[in-house]
């Protein structure tokens, strides 16, 4: 855990105004999709980042991504902040962090052939290979686990996983320190997501990459993660490293996420003890006070309505956002 | 371009078992388009009229007819042509044109090449203008979008016909004081000044919509990772997605604006005669329609056919380039 931080956001908020029909298109409310977030990503590590749908997960990752800009907080690369960069400046950052997306359909352009849509970020970020633009694509598609002959193909002509394989090529393309991947396996089958996560690690054994990977799927991140974020309506409900989250869950958010991982063995599943949540996940327009998770915790006390739990470490080794850690 | 796949046989020995063809969208389209027999008839109908309009000069002469040539021998005392239907004859093919005598189908002929231009024209300008600003206003949209989307309704509601036939005056006028040369050039650009006005609405609507849509897909934020400024984004990464509609809706429209200048012809407000155009053929005729309803038949039944073959070919491409069948012809 010694590695230098690559990639770090403090503090990072992201409202979405949402606008009322109407002639006067005030503004009243907003979505408060990321509400303080801060992470560190170090050197050749991964970063796990799990929750349920619309937790923020992914607006997370374009706010990394200097896709959306934040509503405040910053983002830092290399220890340089890169919160408010545009033009030349943003496109040198563009080339040290890339991103995967999540849908192997969508994410690639149908019109474009493999070659192209590989060499896209080579032709804006000016990144010289050693030899040509061709060949330098045909070696990605190789490294890949792709056929470069199949350079000329369309996105049509591949399956899922060689689909997002031509995605991670693409991010690859321009030699960045850190990719951020947005679920990049949960669109896949069991068998070709085991394929396309082997690759990632491979990769970055190779290749020294950090990864900010997010998933829902708490198996997957376990697998991959060196570091893990937990999070629940724009905030992070407990961080730590993967024995500390899974081992010793300590806010009940993670103990619910932990249990609802099927027990494959029958003995041993009926000894399993399932935590289930009630209700919905409140509207992130209008979170509830305190502690955002209290409408639905089993734990909760009337403290938990009053103050929002700060996110610290509470004896339990690990920082974890409860009162009342168990 | 063509791969071999070489497979291990039985007894080990390496045989090329298939070679599998990589296709593109667009070779995937041709291949249904293809199979479409109607489109393909519709498309061979309008090659033959493109043939005809762009070689007609050479097409009367070998025929030895003009479209401008007064023959009053074949006429008779009262006016109208001799013979049987129209007076149809070795001489004159498709018959004559009452009163003057001169030669259907070589009018026909020189009509063809003023309705194709004006339509291959018209649908030009209408698609290019439309689909520019529906790309610009769906992918920056804001103020740019709210602008462009108020006019195009400001547009819709003018009653255009009215204001095409009441401005042909002053608006050629107009023209013709600017230097446009007087006649059938100035009314010419008059109609589609006023073509370009009303008719950028609709391609600029689909386009607007479409890349609305397109603009959230997930390649549209690869490629801003990957560097791109918003005029790759529009112009290399939505438009190449838009060309199935808009190739589409350009081929239904067109065949749209061969009518609406016979149309315009006829209500006296487009083509000034004695220049042919197939609306003024229609227009002249129908004064005769019962003494010569040959007259009549003959490029109303010219125009039903091209504009039919317009539309025949347009479901074919439509049908072709709809994205959703792409999967369909993958093996």
């Amino acid at each position: 855990m010694t590695n230098p931080v690559v990639l770090e956001a403090k503090n990072l908020v992201k409202y979405f105004p949402t606008v009322s029909k109407g002639l006067l298109q005030r503004s009243t409310d907003s979505v408060k999709a990321v509400d303080g977030v801060s992470v560190q990503v170090r050197a050749g590590q991964t970063l796990g980042v799990v929750g349920e749908s619309g937790c923020g997960k992914s607006t997370l990752a374009r706010l990394l991504m200097r896709l959306l800009p934040p509503t405040s907080g910053t983002v830092l690369l290399d220890g340089a902040d890169i919160t408010s960069l545009t033009g030349r400046e943003l496109r040198a950052v563009r080339a040290k962090i890339q991103m995967v997306f999540q849908d192997p359909v969508a994410s690639l352009n149908p019109r474009h052939s493999v070659g192209q849509i590989i060499g896209t970020p080579l032709k804006f970020l000016k990144v010289k290979s050693a030899t040509g633009a061709r060949e330098h694509v045909q070696e990605l598609m190789e490294l890949v686990g792709l056929n470069p002959e199949h350079y000329n193909r369309y996105p049509h002509e591949f399956s899922g996983g060689q689909r997002q394989r031509i995605g991670i090529a693409r991010a690859l393309a321009v030699g960045p320190q850190v990719i951020v991947a947005d679920e990049p396996v949960s669109a896949l089958d069991v068998s070709i997501q085991a394929q396309v996560l082997n690759l990632m690690e491979k990769l970055q054994r190779d290749l020294g990459l950090s990864y900010v990977f997010i998933a829902h799927d708490l198996s997957v991140v376990r697998h991959i993660a060196d570091e893990i974020i937990v999070m629940y309506l724009g905030k992070v409900v407990e961080s730590g490293s993967p024995s500390d989250v899974y081992s010793t869950p300590s806010h009940p958010y993670t103990q619910a996420l932990l249990s609802a991982i099927p027990v494959a063995d029958p003995r041993a599943a009926a000894s399993h003890k399932r935590t289930v949540l009630v209700g919905d996940v409140p509207s992130p327009i209008d979170p509830p006070s305190g502690c955002r998770f209290r409408t639905r915790c089993p734990r909760a006390q009337d403290l938990c309505a009053l103050e929002e739990p700060a996110l610290i470490d509470r004896g339990q080794g690990h920082p974890v956002a409860c009162h009342f850690p168990g | 371009m063509t791969d071999v796949l070489p497979i291990d046989g039985i007894d080990g020995d390496s045989v090329v078992v298939a070679s599998i063809e990589s296709k593109s969208p667009k070779r995937l389209s041709w291949d249904r388009f293809k199979r479409d027999r109607f489109a393909i008839a519709g498309l061979g109908v309008v090659a033959f009229f493109l043939i005809i309009a762009i070689f007609a000069p050479l097409i009367t002469k070998i025929l030895g007819i003009s479209p401008n040539a007064l023959d009053r021998n074949s006429l008779n005392d009262y006016g109208l042509p001799n013979g049987r239907f129209g007076g149809i004859s070795g001489k004159h093919w498709l018959g004559v044109e009452p009163g003057t005598g001169r030669d259907i189908l070589a009018r026909l002929i020189y009509g063809a090449r003023l309705s194709l231009f004006v339509g291959l024209v018209a649908t030009l300008i209408t698609t290019s203008v439309g689909m520019m600003l529906g790309l610009v206003a769906g992918y920056l949209r804001g103020r740019v979008d709210t602008f462009l989307s108020r006019l195009s309704d400001l547009v819709m509601t003018f009653p255009s016909l009215i204001l095409t036939i009441a401005l042909v005056r002053p608006g050629t006028q107009r023209l013709e004081a600017m230097g446009v040369p007087e006649g059938n050039p100035a009314r010419l650009t008059y109609l589609m000044l006023v073509t370009l006005f009303f008719g950028w609405v609709g391609f600029f609507r689909i386009v607007r919509g479409q890349t609305l849509a397109l603009r959230e897909r997930e390649f549209v934020e690869a490629a801003r990772s990957s560097g791109a400024g918003p005029g790759h984004i529009i112009f290399r990464q939505i438009a190449p997605n838009l060309w199935g509609p808009i190739i589409a809706l350009a081929s239904m429209s067109l065949p749209g604006y061969v009518a609406y200048e016979a149309a315009l012809s006829f209500l006296g407000v487009g083509i000034i005669s004695p220049t042919a155009s197939w609306g003024i053929m229609l227009q002249d005729s129908v004064h005769y329609y019962r003494a010569d309803p040959t007259y009549f038949f003959i490029p109303g039944a010219t125009l039903f056919v091209l504009v039919m073959a317009f539309y025949l070919l347009s479901e074919g491409l439509r049908d072709a380039l709809d994205p959703k069948n792409d999967r369909q012809q993958v093996a």
